[in-house]
């Protein structure tokens, strides 16, 4: 009984059934850590990795330096920045939108560089089934590597809690836009 | 009754020598930790209905505030009073022994409890105090709610401590020889998680507090939220391991099942000890900071070798008692399973809890602990789809279960409401599945947690999206399971309260 102490001696060989339960397990678990390591190899979604600091004060001087070379347009008052194919493009977060609308290309590849400028704020792109989500922090930036599949309009949301000013202005009211052109 | 000189008992159901002063800080704290599951539970209810979009029930302020205190008052003030109530019993009555020093366990008490008061009463009337439980800097909270955590912190660890001087001392006075029963050393390997835990969770919140009175700089992001997981984290594995040894006490008790073989359990928990803490960076899988080699090192070996440990037991829980039954001399290939006593309270809490955190918990936890995967489900309600699995469809269960047995015990009452008791499990359980299907199923459309409204953004974003409509369905789902869940939940609290107050007394 589990509530007694055991017998003397207890350090018993295990049985046939447990051998074996425990070794597919861990054969199991080694199939797990293989895939990890394969798809990093041939997959073509991995987690970005290229992260380097900055400062807030440097990310936005960044931004706003990008919005000047690449502004095409305004949307509801956000500058629309269409960066050149194949090239870098900034995203920055602040309380609560993200800054500005990118305007990209399909089937052109582009570095996002991802950053924030108060606190922590969360990068998601919902599709239709998934999402794809990022963490983004201040003094950090994250350097998505990201080819549009499709054209289309696709919403940036926020799913780092970020604090609220009101019912409408918010965390949850925190929502992007990048346009994916043909 | 023993005489209060000796101030022992002994239990005439079980035999065990009860410690009286261990028993009335048994009680308490399990008290406590009903209490703690009572507030968490209602708000669990409000905050459910308000992501059922078609509900809405709350304003943004208050479900912001009420995730906060949720996810607090559940995840560290019902867990950790409780599994305090379990340490105190596995290390007195278990062993026979006497607390060493009662005092000492209810200044911890009082820690505890101020704290506990402390950081919910902040959460409520501060909005600006109100940043979720993880509060990651450079959000601030006032003070006094980093205090309130730090209070608690150091009272568990005191608790924590007066365990190990126990059983040490059980075995110095020679009240307890050979080892310990393999409850009591799960429950001691849970205490040793809980010591790194809580050291962890002092690194995370004691420059935090400083910073918040402005007496250190800010923490550096990243840094915070390794600190923070380093505690975050192994607090799941103390739960994990208290909730494993709860799983072989109930087996024991409702069908008489002994390990099969001490050896392997044993050395599955001492897995949990050595890996489980690293596995921890999984919470940071999508930070920016992290190189690929240190996070699949960390999600692979160090995680998996617990995932292994979880197997283990997952084997050994279930044939001891497939043994037990067939003692019993119930043949064939599912007589021992038929003829298993669903309906006594602990066994059912066993089943619901091992089958659900198994299959719901352990497979959603290890997928999307992939690196991955992870980028697919992190900050989405897939998240709290998996830890309801795991923490409250497990863990909460167990404790629950393990309830029905330790209050009578403890307090010499007979359970009021025995036949609500044998359906309590299953109803939670039931609520539990369609709260957490709905979760996960939203969260796999991408829906995030933490969110007050998916469809229309507080009603004038500058961008919408319809991104969110098509998970109405399931985020009714979640809603529906959550009535019904609390309802489960709330008839535990139901019969913990009646047997406190109205139990008859019974011989001890
Ligand atoms: C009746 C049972 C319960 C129901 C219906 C329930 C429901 C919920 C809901 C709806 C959320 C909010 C999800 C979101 O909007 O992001 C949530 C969050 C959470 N719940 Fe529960 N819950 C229950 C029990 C528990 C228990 C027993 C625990 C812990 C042992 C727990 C731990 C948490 C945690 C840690 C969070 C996350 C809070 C945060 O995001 O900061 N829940 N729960
Ligand atoms: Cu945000
Ligand atoms: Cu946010």
């Amino acid at each position: 009984m589990s509530l007694a102490p055991p017998q003397r001696v207890w350090w018993k060989p295990l049985g046939r059934t447990e051998r074996l339960w425990v070794t597919l397990a861990v054969l199991w678990a080694v199939v797990l850590f293989l895939m990890m390591l394969v798809w990093g190899a041939v997959g073509k979604q991995d987690t970005p990795v290229e992260t380097y600091r900055t400062t807030t004060q440097q990310f936005t001087a960044v931004t706003d330096e990008f919005v000047k070379n690449y502004q095409v347009g305004t949307d509801k008052g956000v500058p629309v920045v269409a960066p050149p194919p194949g090239g870098d493009a900034y995203l920055r977060a602040s309380r609560w939108a993200w800054y500005p609308v990118l305007e990209l290309k399909k089937g052109q590849t582009y570095r996002i560089h991802l950053s924030s400028t108060d606190i922590q704020h969360g990068f998601s792109l919902p599709q239709e089934v998934f999402s794809l989500n990022y963490q983004v922090l201040p003094g950090y930036i994250y350097v998505v590597t990201l080819t549009p599949p499709e054209a289309g309009e696709f919403p940036v949301v926020c799913n780092e809690y970020c604090g609220i000013a009101s019912e409408k202005v918010g965390h949850h009211s925190m929502v992007g836009k990048i346009v994916v052109k043909e | 009754m023993a005489t209060q000189a000796t101030a022992f008992r002994t239990c005439p159901v079980t035999g065990f020598r009860v410690h009286l002063p261990a028993q009335k800080l048994v009680i308490v704290n399990a008290v406590a930790g009903v209490l703690a599951l009572t507030v968490g539970g209602i708000l669990a209810l409000l905050i459910g209905l308000t992501r059922w979009q078609a509900v809405h029930l709350l304003p943004a302020d208050l479900y912001y505030r009420f995730v906060s205190m949720h996810g607090m008052t559940m995840l560290v003030f019902w867990m950790v009073f409780f599994e305090v109530a379990g340490l105190y019993f596995g290390s007195t009555v278990v062993l026979n022994a006497r607390l060493v020093k009662p005092a000492i366990g209810w200044l911890a008490f009082v820690l505890m409890a101020v704290g506990a008061v402390l950081a919910d009463v902040v959460m409520l009337v501060d909005k600006d105090s109100a940043i979720m439980f993880t509060a990651y800097v450079p959000m601030q909270a006032s003070p006094l709610f980093y205090l309130g955590v730090i209070l608690f912190a150091v009272g568990a660890l005191v608790a924590v401590g007066l365990f190990f001087v126990t059983i040490v001392a059980a075995k110095v006075e020679g009240r307890h020889r050979g080892s310990l029963p393999l409850v009591t050393y799960g429950l001691v390997t849970a205490a040793i998680i809980a010591v790194f835990t809580l050291l962890g969770g002092a690194m995370a919140f004691i420059p935090t507090f400083l910073w918040s009175i402005g007496l250190m700089a800010q923490l550096d992001p990243e840094t915070y939220r390794n600190l923070f997981w380093a505690f975050g984290h192994p607090a799941q594995q103390v739960n994990l391991a208290a909730m494993v040894a709860v799983w072989y006490t109930l087996a024991t008790l409702t069908t008489g099942a002994k390990p099969l073989n001490e050896k392997l359990s044993r050395f599955a928990f001492l897995l949990y000890i050595l890996f489980i803490n690293l596995g921890s960076v999984h919470h940071l899988l999508v930070d920016p900071g992290l190189s690929s080699p240190m996070r699949i090192f960390n999600t692979s070996y160090a995680m998996y070798l617990a995932v292994v440990a979880s197997m283990v037991h997952a084997f050994s829980i279930p044939s001891a008692v497939e043994v037990a039954q067939r003692a019993k001399g119930y043949k064939g290939l599912f007589g021992w399973l038929i003829h298993a006593p669903w309906k006594e309270p602990g066994f059912a809490a066993l089943a619901v809890s091992m089958v659900m955190f198994g299959f719901i918990g352990g497979v959603t936890g290890v997928l999307q602990g992939m690196m991955q995967l992870n980028m697919l489900a992190h900050n989405t309600l897939m998240i709290p789809g998996h830890f309801h699995a795991t923490v409250v469809a497990g863990t909460t269960v167990a404790f629950m279960g393990l309830s029905y047995y330790l209050v009578p015990l403890m307090t010499q009452k007979k359970l009021v409401g025995m036949a609500w008791a044998r359906w309590q499990p299953y109803i939670y359980g039931f609520g539990l599945l369609l709260l957490i299907s709905g979760m996960w199923l939203s969260g796999r459309m991408g829906v995030p947690r933490r969110s007050w409204d998916v469809f229309n953004f507080g009603g004038a974003p500058t961008f919408g999206t319809d991104a969110f409509n098509a998970a109405s369905g399931t985020l009714a789902l979640l809603g529906i399971g959550a009535i019904i869940a609390v309802i489960g939940g709330g008839i535990f609290v139901v019969i913990m309260v009646s047997t406190l107050l109205f139990g008859k007394k019974q011989q001890g």
